[in-house]
């Protein structure tokens, strides 16, 4: 072969090694800093203990087929529990158009969820991620955080921070079964 | 095209941009400006006067872009660059240092003014893994490679290549030369003799002597170039949760946690914390010194730790089965290691939090029971059953504040706890309230009967674990020991060889050439020539 053409094939080839290292490199710095839940992607399964009914749980994968919000939240945190109250004003209405919402306290007692679920006379399903194992999931990080999840199990909506009753009505609304 | 190449007059055919023949070392005309050589005498010998190619075809994209990486300067700028960058960017904390509450847009400027806020806006405080340094490190990690390639090679086919006959140019221009020796078939034998015995490799041809050692010595750069690429390697591969795992974990005592960055698969108890001191009492070797430090000596951080390992996967939120990997005391700088894991003692929250507190409840001076809360449980009645009394908890507040609305709680974590309380008289049937805070009993209402005592209080300590995992230290360790043997083989060996250039009649030129040490070079040469008729070297570099 001509010596000049081996020579150019040699450096692009390379070079082009060198290149794909580096854009490779690039994106696997550029995904360890951005979180892996997304919008579009599917919401991972966790199966926690109720605490509003004795002896039961609730595992999300079980949920397919209604919207699900998914509310991490503690009773140590002032804007959770001011959006609570709204989460119960439309939980009736929406919960019989296949609405479900899971409350993930990440408190570290029972006694103190328990009593501020009486307290306000909460109604949809109250569970403790004792060890904070499905917040870690979530990668959650500042309360409180909520997940919309689609009929299908993906994810639809992530708000971090609290909701008011107006937008939480407008995301139920993106997740509601058809 | 036309063939480029240059064919010497001794025959033979070198590439374009070759500026001295490959086989003779005659300087090949129109080429000698590329060292340097048509302004000085001596030759420039770095790469053998062989054609770096990249000096000399810039003609496709691919060629320009290949010339840019092959060049010592760029290679040498690129690094300054990316120095006074990684300097600069520890001016600052980076943002995962900046141990503040305050996004890193508000941080830098209310904390360090004006060049907090450069800092920031530059991206400076995130830096070391911002794409810019990253592509910075490997267009240093591309030019090494290039640079080398483009180097090693003609060198190596010019080394393979040098004919032992010699243009008389080639062996005139050297630096160390001795120029019209009258010399007999004695004096060469000799002095081939002497180079042999300086362990040279002696080739003839036709009358012409080279002599040859240690050639070996000019790939060290290669060599060490070669560790530094490792070095990036495992640099690159630090990246990946499978070769390398930083993180921390807090554990309180008597509490199991799941070990973060392990996939959810290990879980470490903190089976108790020890906390010592250097005691000038017990110990009277350090009473002396201790005499004039106000505070107490720390003298051990030491957690007792159980290492637990999934036995199946359970479902995030439930508890998942374990069984005991290994146990052992973390104390600084003596971690536990299990499967490449190691922890090591990092923190301390010293008996920060409440893990229980202990009451009594008396009426008329008669004690009608005890009962122990304990934080982690905080169940929400105790019955007395010595006179069978209800105490209900009415709030329980782990770390108590008060706020607009009254009594809160700013954590979960039972570092000031407040309780209120609801006990029934058994006299009245009346329930009377008692706060508990501070370790003390408040009665909510001064028609209280009933009286609540604190009897005891138990604290407990936390402990901040790093969790470490390095699989690419021998990666690194390669990569440094490739490193320092190319560094060996390019200091404590010389490349020298000597040509001895016979002109007729009689009469020898003698040429020297050492890739460095000159000095002693000119010690070597008073030894070979020892009892021959040759004339002293001059040093033609020194004439200038």
């Amino acid at each position: 072969m001509d010596k000049k053409k081996k020579r150019l094939i040699f450096r692009s080839v390379v070079l082009a090694i060198l290149a794909g290292t580096l854009v490779f490199v690039l994106i696997v710095n550029a995904g360890s800093e951005r979180p892996s839940l997304q919008e579009g992607v599917e919401a991972p399964n966790f199966k926690l203990d109720r605490l509003d009914q004795e002896g039961e749980s609730i595992e999300l994968h079980d949920l397919r087929g209604q919207g699900v919000m998914v509310n991490f939240w503690a009773t140590y945190c002032e804007p959770c529990k001011e959006e609570m109250p709204y989460m119960d004003q439309l939980y009736e209405e929406y919960h019989d158009q296949g609405i479900e919402i899971v409350a993930v306290s990440v408190d570290r007692n029972e006694s103190v969820i328990n009593n501020f679920y009486n307290r306000l006379n909460l109604t949809f399903p109250s569970t403790h991620d004792r060890n904070n194992t499905v917040m870690e999931l979530y990668e959650v990080v500042n309360l409180p955080a909520s997940f919309f999840i689609r009929p299908d199990g993906t994810i639809e909506r992530i708000v971090r921070g609290p909701v008011t009753l107006e937008s939480l009505e407008g995301y139920f609304n993106e997740i509601r079964p058809q | 095209m036309s063939d480029q190449s240059i064919r010497c007059e001794c025959g033979h055919l070198n590439k374009e941009g070759t500026i001295l023949c490959e086989a003779c070392g005659k300087p090949i005309e129109g080429n000698q400006h590329i060292d340097g050589n048509d302004e000085k005498h001596v030759l420039e010998m770095r790469y053998e006067g062989s054609a770096r190619r990249s000096q000399t075809y810039k003609r496709t994209f691919i060629d320009k872009t290949w010339a840019f990486f092959s060049s010592v300067k760029v290679g040498v700028w690129l690094i300054a660059i990316t120095l006074v960058l990684s300097a600069l960017g520890t001016v600052y904390p980076q943002e995962q240092f900046k141990n503040s509450p305050l996004p890193s847009s508000q941080f830098y400027a209310e904390e360090y003014g004006l060049t907090g806020q450069i800092f920031y806006q530059l991206g400076f405080h995130n830096m070391y893994s911002s794409w810019w340094y990253i592509t910075l490190v490997a267009l240093i990690g591309v030019s090494i490679i290039i640079a080398s390639i483009d180097r090693y090679v003609p060198l190596r086919r010019a080394l393979n290549n040098q004919k032992t006959k010699r243009h008389e140019v080639f062996v005139k221009r050297q630096r160390l030369v001795s120029k019209d020796n009258e010399l007999n078939e004695d004096d060469v034998n000799k002095l081939k003799e002497n180079l042999k015995s300086k362990r040279y490799k002696v080739y003839e041809d036709d009358g012409h002597v080279m002599a040859e050692k240690n050639r070996f010595s000019r790939w060290g750069a290669y060599v060490n170039h070669i560790g530094l690429i490792i070095i990036l390697l495992a640099a690159i591969f630090r990246m990946f949760e499978v070769m390398h795992v930083d993180d921390y974990v807090w554990v309180r005592e008597g509490e199991t946690r799941v070990i973060p960055s392990t996939n959810q698969e290990y879980y470490v108890e903190n089976t108790g914390f020890v906390y010592e001191e250097y005691d000038p009492e017990t110990q009277e070797q350090f009473s002396r010194a201790l005499e004039d430090v106000e505070d107490p000596v720390p003298k051990n951080f030491q957690t007792n730790a159980v290492i637990y390992r999934t036995t199946e996967e359970t479902l995030p939120g439930q508890e998942p089965e374990l069984e005991e990997v290994t146990r052992g005391e973390i104390r600084l700088n003596q971690p536990i290691t299990f499967d490449g894991y190691a922890l090591y003692q990092a923190g301390t929250q010293l008996e920060a939090e409440y893990d229980s507190m202990s009451f009594d409840v008396q009426l008329n001076d008669e004690v009608l029971g005890e009962f122990t809360f304990y934080s982690d449980e905080a169940p929400p009645e105790f019955h007395l059953e010595e006179s069978d009394i209800m105490v209900s908890v009415d709030d329980w507040y782990p770390e108590l504040e008060f706020t607009e609305n009254g009594p809160s709680s700013f954590s979960k974590f039972p570092r000031n706890p407040g309780l209120i309380f609801s006990v029934e008289n058994p006299d009245t049937g009346d329930s009377e309230r008692f706060f508990y805070l501070q370790e003390d009993i408040i009665p909510l209402s001064e028609d209280n009967e009933l009286v609540m005592n604190v009897t005891g209080v138990d604290r407990r300590s936390a402990s901040g674990l790093t969790v470490k995992k390095d699989n690419t230290l021998p990666l690194f360790g390669l990569g440094a020991g490739i490193f320092m043997i190319g560094v060996v083989q390019g200091l404590y060996w010389y490349h020298r060889r000597v040509w001895i250039h016979p002109k007729g009649e009689g009469i020898y030129h003698i040429g020297v050439h050492t890739n460095k040490n000159w000095y002693g070079m000119k010690q070597e040469l008073e030894k070979i020539t020892e009892d021959t008729n040759v004339q002293e070297f001059e040093d033609q570099q020194e004439l200038k």
